[in-house]
């Protein structure tokens, strides 16, 4: 397995994560949240271009970030499975973003010090773009967790269903594994202290309990999916692949 | 992005003469009112329609083309889009906002819009059936707005003028993004130039439609002129439009779908063919193809974002609650 | 009756050595997701580096029918001007 593959893996996270957040927009509980939803979503929409961008660098066949986005069906996306979750309700949303975001976080700021350019390049950026989401998520999560007992029951429905896709995030494939030695991506087990930080301290404001997690669901990297997922895929990559090889 | 005369302006007003006369001075010194100052009643309503319909037109204006950020054929093209229909959100944002000042809330405006009392630009009621139609709503929609929204930064009513001169800073990259998107249908494969023809075929009558009636028919209008709340006339902003859009559409290669569609050397302007107005009367009744879905898409997403609304006023009474005994 | 969620006023410094001015106005529950509907809002293109918000109801205005007694006493004290007084060229530029 190859370097490249692991940003591909990273990349799909991203991608996938911001066309389910922007499946809201226009939808949203109240205009501001229409507003901060796109800014998320184009957040990591960026952080997918660069590094599918670099992903095809490295491969070194010619295929731009377009090629690798679209081209693909869903047994060769390896994103994990908490991304592709639907968003169900504003409960779910701000909650999978907010365990998004408080492991990346701790990605990217441990990859500062990448032995790919690119990669510190967009450690950099995402970093503090990750350091927004968890506040903005996990402020949500405090007030739907501590609002009403309507708002309390959902967000507990959101920690029940999401949870079990946790474990996956801090597991690394063949292809972290070859990037990790190269010292391209760090340890994705090493993330696990501060993830947990930022989660205890958002549940304990929010009131809600940190589950026990009788197992953990897995597959995403070995594009092992949810249903979902390829409704996605045949969704975003619809326009595209109805005129091949045209330019956009 | 927004432009369409102002449906059903009532400018009537039962001040005095003097007070009228001494509101009008000021108007005509192109002196700017502010929230707190007198203003004539009829000011007052006609404002709060017009800002109203120009809100709940960027509201709904993100359903259309939001249609299309799940589909764009590029990651660039997404986010663009993404960036753009967020913009019009932002837009409806801040000129809720410059009507809050005239003592109406969100929440009643957003009432009107949900229950059908309150118009919005009618060219929303029309479906975005293909890819092209995100272009070409950037080039013509959002090119006829900026012809219709640039006066509006000099409207006598200060918050309004001061909302529009930020929403045209954000509105010039619409219209760049969408004709560039239309450059890259035309000047693209044959399948993708018959898809940006048969857009704009749909879209150019919409688009002419949205400055409104012709001037001899719109009703309201010169009391809206004098008080300086409109400062243009629908046929001559619409002639202005025109003129500008026929040599970009020259450019593309494209064709405008009117036949009497030619240069006039006297007047130094276009001349076009006869607008159906019947079909812009069924539209801004609610009759357009797309009307009770984009009313129906409003009012499900305020219906379904009700409990995070009254969450965050609960915990924010919880918060105070608590920090009060704290002290 | 429906809950309303309270407006607040957004003010924006565009770089250090400036002042906040005010952008426009938000709605919000509380003063934390205000400060960040701020900056969702209002600081998408690179507008500024420090927010404050304050809850509408906070501010308290001058009343405009006493505009005329507030502002105008102001006009005839020219003294207050630094061209009232005529100081000779010789004595260079103060």
């Amino acid at each position: 397995m190859a370097v490249w593959e692991a940003l591909v893996e990273l990349a799909d996270d991203h991608l996938v994560l911001g066309h389910r957040v922007s499946e809201w927009c226009g939808h949203a509980p109240m205009l501001e949240e229409d507003l901060a939803m796109p800014n998320m979503a184009l957040d990591v929409i960026g952080t997918a271009r660069t590094l599918y961008t670099r992903a095809g660098e490295l491969e070194g066949k010619g295929r731009d970030e377009d090629a690798i986005a679209y081209l693909r069906n869903e047994r060769e996306y390896r994103n994990c499975l908490l991304v592709e979750r639907p968003n169900e309700d504003f409960a779910h949303t701000m909650l999978r973003q907010l365990y998004f975001a408080a492991f990346m976080k701790a990605f990217w700021d441990a990859a500062l010090s990448s032995a790919d350019d690119v990669v510190r390049g967009v450690a950099g950026k995402a970093g503090k773009e990750m350091a927004y989401h968890i506040r903005h998520a996990g402020e949500w999560v405090i007030r739907l967790g501590d609002g009403t007992e309507q708002s309390a029951r959902r967000m507990r429905d959101a920690v029940e269903a999401l949870s079990i896709y946790v474990d996956e995030l801090f597991d690394s494939s063949d292809a972290a594994q070859a990037a990790e030695a190269a010292g391209v991506l760090p340890k994705r087990s090493e993330m696990r202290a501060a993830f947990d930080k930022v989660i205890g301290d958002v549940f304990s404001e929010a009131l809600l309990e940190l589950p026990a997690v009788p197992y953990g669901q897995r597959g995403g990297r070995s594009g092992q999916h949810g249903e979902g997922l390829g409704h996605m895929l045949a969704e975003m990559q619809s326009l595209h692949r109805a005129h091949p090889g045209a330019a956009w | 992005m927004y432009s369409q005369g102002l449906i059903g302006a009532d400018g009537r007003t039962t001040e005095s003469e003097e007070f009228l006369a001494r509101f009008q001075a000021r108007i005509d010194a192109e002196e700017k009112i502010e929230p707190t100052d007198a203003m004539p009643e009829g000011y007052r309503r006609t404002l709060v329609r017009q800002i109203g319909q120009h809100a709940h037109s960027e509201i709904v204006g993100m359903l259309p083309e939001g249609n299309w950020i799940t589909r764009a054929p590029s990651l660039r093209r997404k986010a663009a889009l993404l960036a753009k229909v967020q913009d019009e959100g932002g837009h409806g944002l801040y000129l809720y906002c410059a009507a809050e000042t005239l003592g109406v809330s969100r929440e009643e405006m957003t009432e009107e819009l949900l229950t059908g009392k309150a118009k919005y630009s009618s060219i929303f009621n029309y479906p975005t059936l293909s890819w092209a139609d995100i272009g070409i709503i950037g080039w013509l929609v959002d090119g006829a707005a900026i012809m219709n929204q640039i006066p509006l930064c000099r409207c006598s009513y200060g918050p309004y003028a001061r909302a529009m001169i930020r929403v045209c800073k954000e509105e010039s990259f619409h219209q760049r993004q969408g004709y560039e998107l239309c450059m890259s249908l035309a000047f693209g494969t044959p399948e993708q130039k018959a898809m940006v023809q048969d857009a704009l075929n749909r879209w150019w009558w919409p688009s002419i439609m949205m400055f409104g009636p012709h001037d001899a028919d719109s009703q309201h209008s010169d009391q809206s002129m004098a008080w300086k709340i409109k400062r243009f006339s629908n046929d001559e902003l619409r002639q202005k439009f025109i003129d500008a859009t026929v040599p970009q559409a020259e450019y593309l290669g494209l064709t405008l779908p009117d036949p009497d569609l030619k240069w006039n050397e006297e007047k130094g302007g276009y001349d076009h063919g006869p607008i159906d107005w019947s079909e812009f009367w069924r539209v801004v009744k609610g009759q357009g193809p797309m009307a009770r879905d984009r009313i129906k898409a409003r009012k499900k997403a305020w219906d379904e974002g009700a409990w995070v609304r009254e969450a965050a006023l609960a915990h924010a009474e919880k918060r105070r609650a608590r920090k009060m005994a704290a002290e | 009756m429906v809950q309303t969620t309270p407006l607040w006023e957004v003010f924006i410094r565009p770089r250090n050595g400036l002042s906040h001015k005010h952008v426009g106005s938000i709605h919000a529950a509380d003063e934390v997701l205000a400060l960040q509907a701020a900056r969702d809002v209002y600081t998408r293109r690179g507008e500024g580096n420090s927010i404050w918000v304050v809850r509408s109801a906070d501010i308290h205005a001058s009343d405009p029918d006493q505009a005329a007694e507030n502002f105008e006493p102001t006009a005839d004290k020219i003294y207050r001007h630094p061209t009232f007084y005529d100081i000779p060229e010789e004595v260079g530029h103060m």
